[in-house]
């Protein structure tokens, strides 16, 4: 029983609002992951559960126990901080011991506990080493050795490998997720790469501003995501937009503007229809941009110019001018484009979103 | 370092070093020629042929011998030690807390208190002595170490106390955010995790603080009459020169060895202190 409730949760800084009215559930076992742009209040929900940031007002639960006036060390936590925060005199089994140590847990209970957990981790060679003396990657090791050796009921991790190069930082975000696996604990897990949230979460909470805007399963957020922003935020390369022009037509509802005019599908016809003679946002990912072929319906097909061609190995990403707007086209790595290439592309109409121009909110 | 030619270097480096070094170094060097210096050398009027005021033609130990056998000098000595030792101590511990709580802890006036504390540092000590010897009277502490051990922590606290808050707070917080979830209380995250990491800034501003209450002269002038309870400064100045009579060798002497132990703490923590004062945590 180590779920963490949050319920309408808030925090005031002075006159700052920095976390509005939040909720969430977050299940027994489950590997939530808090994402968001820098300032969206993630890492102080998360400081707020861990008890290092008093409540302004709402309410923490981890179990059924209300935590709010609670200590963080009698929350049954583990935190795993960013810039890993080992204790620089302190030497590698002393540092993940410490905490067992101020639990007065029994001398062998500690040696053995440390050691487990120093095989899980790989760092067993290193425990007599001061933290200095280690890379970052065993650093970040030594941080969640730390943090498993006291078996707490949840984990929070804030922002824990965004200090290790990229190549490293993939290589963790496995290892993390074998070891939550593994360790089947609950775990809280903040970051602003939109890449491990989706990789690690069993489900994803996207905030902006101090506001929850969904939460829900990775594949959830990338294909219903719920507003313009979390369309936008998951995703890479981001979410093409365009302002398009809804009008009422003959065969069925248009959709368009100077660089391309489409056939509204019929399936997405009935949700659009309010929005006849008005602007709305057209949202479609670069992934779902496919060049035409001749059996594409000519409704949903528009031209487009190639600016700039970006070879990935596994991808091409084009970057083009459709008329007065720019967009990104993920294609096939055999895809023969240059510069100044005019290619048709077809849209796909169960891959097309639209929002509300003034609201942001999917239509 | 400099790049470039070397006539650079030596321009740009060498010869500013030297010249440094040379300013530094001359009072000691002038105070070890002048303590061996025989009494027929030092009063040796200066347009004498043989006046050599830069070296000493017969060396001897005399001067030193009577500063240690025939004067107060050791007593001073031991005084000293005693109350800058005591005084160091009394304001490393205020400064530490103090240090600590301005920088962490978040009360009403936080800010506005450590730059009280700074400015009551730069109150200076000529100013300060007359109330102070009043409250040194009332409470009979005049002619007694004690007068000097609690009026130096008036100077010495704000001073450890700016230094440390500065060393506390270039300590990652999260240091102590991470003790505190691993089950340690405020109280044992400071005595387990941040005291220890802060060594190197406690030893820089205990040994600026033993210092400055080392070479204290106006308090220990003023609260001490007796010649058994002066402290170096105020003893060798005060009775090493009897009305227009100065004892060269006796008072060079007297300054000399009263430097050593000041120099000695200075080379013992040298590494502590550059690391204490350029503020370095190593994570």
């Amino acid at each position: 029983m180590a779920r963490v409730l949050i319920r309408s949760l808030n925090k005031f800084y002075d006159d700052v609002h920095a976390v509005k009215g939040v909720n969430l559930e977050i299940r027994d076992k489950e590997f939530v992951v808090l994402v968001g742009p820098s300032g969206c209040g993630k890492t102080t929900t998360l400081r707020m559960v861990a008890g290092l940031e008093s409540i302004s007002s709402g309410q923490v639960l981890i179990g059924d126990t209300v935590v709010n006036e609670l200590a963080p060390m009698d929350r049954d936590i583990a935190m795993v901080f960013q810039n890993y925060a080992l204790y620089p005199h302190m030497s590698v089994y002393d540092n993940m011991a410490f905490g067992l140590k101020m639990r007065k847990v029994d001398r062998g209970e500690i040696r053995m506990r440390v050691y487990e957990a120093a095989d899980i981790l790989g760092i067993r060679d290193y425990l007599g080493r001061k933290p200095r003396q280690l890379s970052g990657g065993q650093r970040q090791r030594v941080a969640l050795g730390r943090a498993i050796v006291r078996h707490p009921q949840v984990f929070l991790f804030d922002e824990p490998l965004s200090n290790l190069d990229a190549k490293l930082r993939v290589q963790m975000r496995v290892e993390l997720k074998k070891l939550h696996n593994r360790l089947n604990t609950t775990a809280v897990y903040v970051t602003h790469d939109q890449v491990e949230a989706m990789t690690l979460g069993d489900r994803v909470v996207v905030m902006r501003g101090g506001v929850v805007q969904q939460v829900g399963e990775p594949l959830e957020l990338y294909n219903t995501p719920v507003n313009r922003f979390v369309a936008g935020f998951i995703g890479s390369p981001a979410m093409n937009f365009a302002s398009v022009h809804v009008t009422n037509g003959t065969g069925g509802l248009r959709a368009g503007n100077t660089g391309l005019a489409i056939d509204v599908p019929a399936e997405i016809g009935s949700r659009l229809a309010p929005y006849a003679g008005r602007d709305v946002i057209m949202g479609v990912r670069p992934e779902d941009l496919e060049i035409a072929n001749g059996g594409d319906p000519s409704g949903l097909c528009f031209e487009a110019l190639v600016e700039v061609v970006e070879r990935l190995g596994a991808e091409i990403l084009l970057d083009l001018q459709v008329g007065e707007q720019t967009m990104v086209a993920s294609v096939e790595p055999n895809v023969r484009a240059k510069r100044g290439d005019k290619l048709r592309f077809a849209l796909r109409p169960e891959r097309l979103h639209f929002f509300d121009t003034s609201s942001e909110a999917a239509i | 370092m400099i790049e470039g030619a070397k006539w650079r270097r030596w321009v740009y480096f060498y010869i500013p070093l030297g010249g440094f070094v040379f300013w530094l170094l001359f009072p000691f060097y002038w105070m070890l020629v002048t303590s061996v210096r025989p009494d027929r050398e030092l009063y040796r009027p200066w347009m004498a042929p043989n006046y050599t005021p830069f070296w000493t033609a017969h060396p001897t130990l005399v001067h030193i011998v009577d500063l240690l056998t025939e004067t107060l000098f050791t007593r001073w000595m031991l005084n000293t030690l005693f109350i800058a030792i005591v005084s160091t101590l009394i304001s490393l511990l205020c400064g530490v807390f103090a240090g600590y709580a301005l920088s962490r802890l978040k009360f009403p006036f936080a800010g506005s208190l450590g730059t009280g504390i700074f400015i009551t540092y730069l109150v200076p000590q000529t100013l300060l002595f007359i109330p102070l010897a009043d409250i040194i009277r009332n409470f009979r502490l005049g002619d007694t170490p004690w007068a000097l051990v609690l009026t130096y922590p008036t100077f010495l606290i704000p001073f450890c106390t700016w230094l440390l808050m500065g060393y506390f707070k270039a300590i990652p917080r999260e240091l102590e955010e991470c003790a505190r979830i691993d089950g340690a209380t405020r109280w044992k995250a400071m005595v387990y995790i941040i005291i220890p990491v802060a060594v190197p800034g406690i030893l820089s501003a205990g040994i600026f603080a033993f210092t400055l209450s080392w070479n204290e002269f106006i308090y220990a002038l003023v609260f001490l009459s007796s010649a058994e309870q002066k402290t170096v400064s105020v003893g060798v100045t005060s009775e090493l020169v009897r009305g227009d009579v100065f004892y060269w060798g006796q008072l060079m002497a007297g300054a000399l060895l009263g430097s050593i132990p000041v120099a000695f703490i200075y080379s013992f923590f040298v590494e502590h202190y550059v690391a204490g004062l350029t503020g370095s945590v190593k994570g």
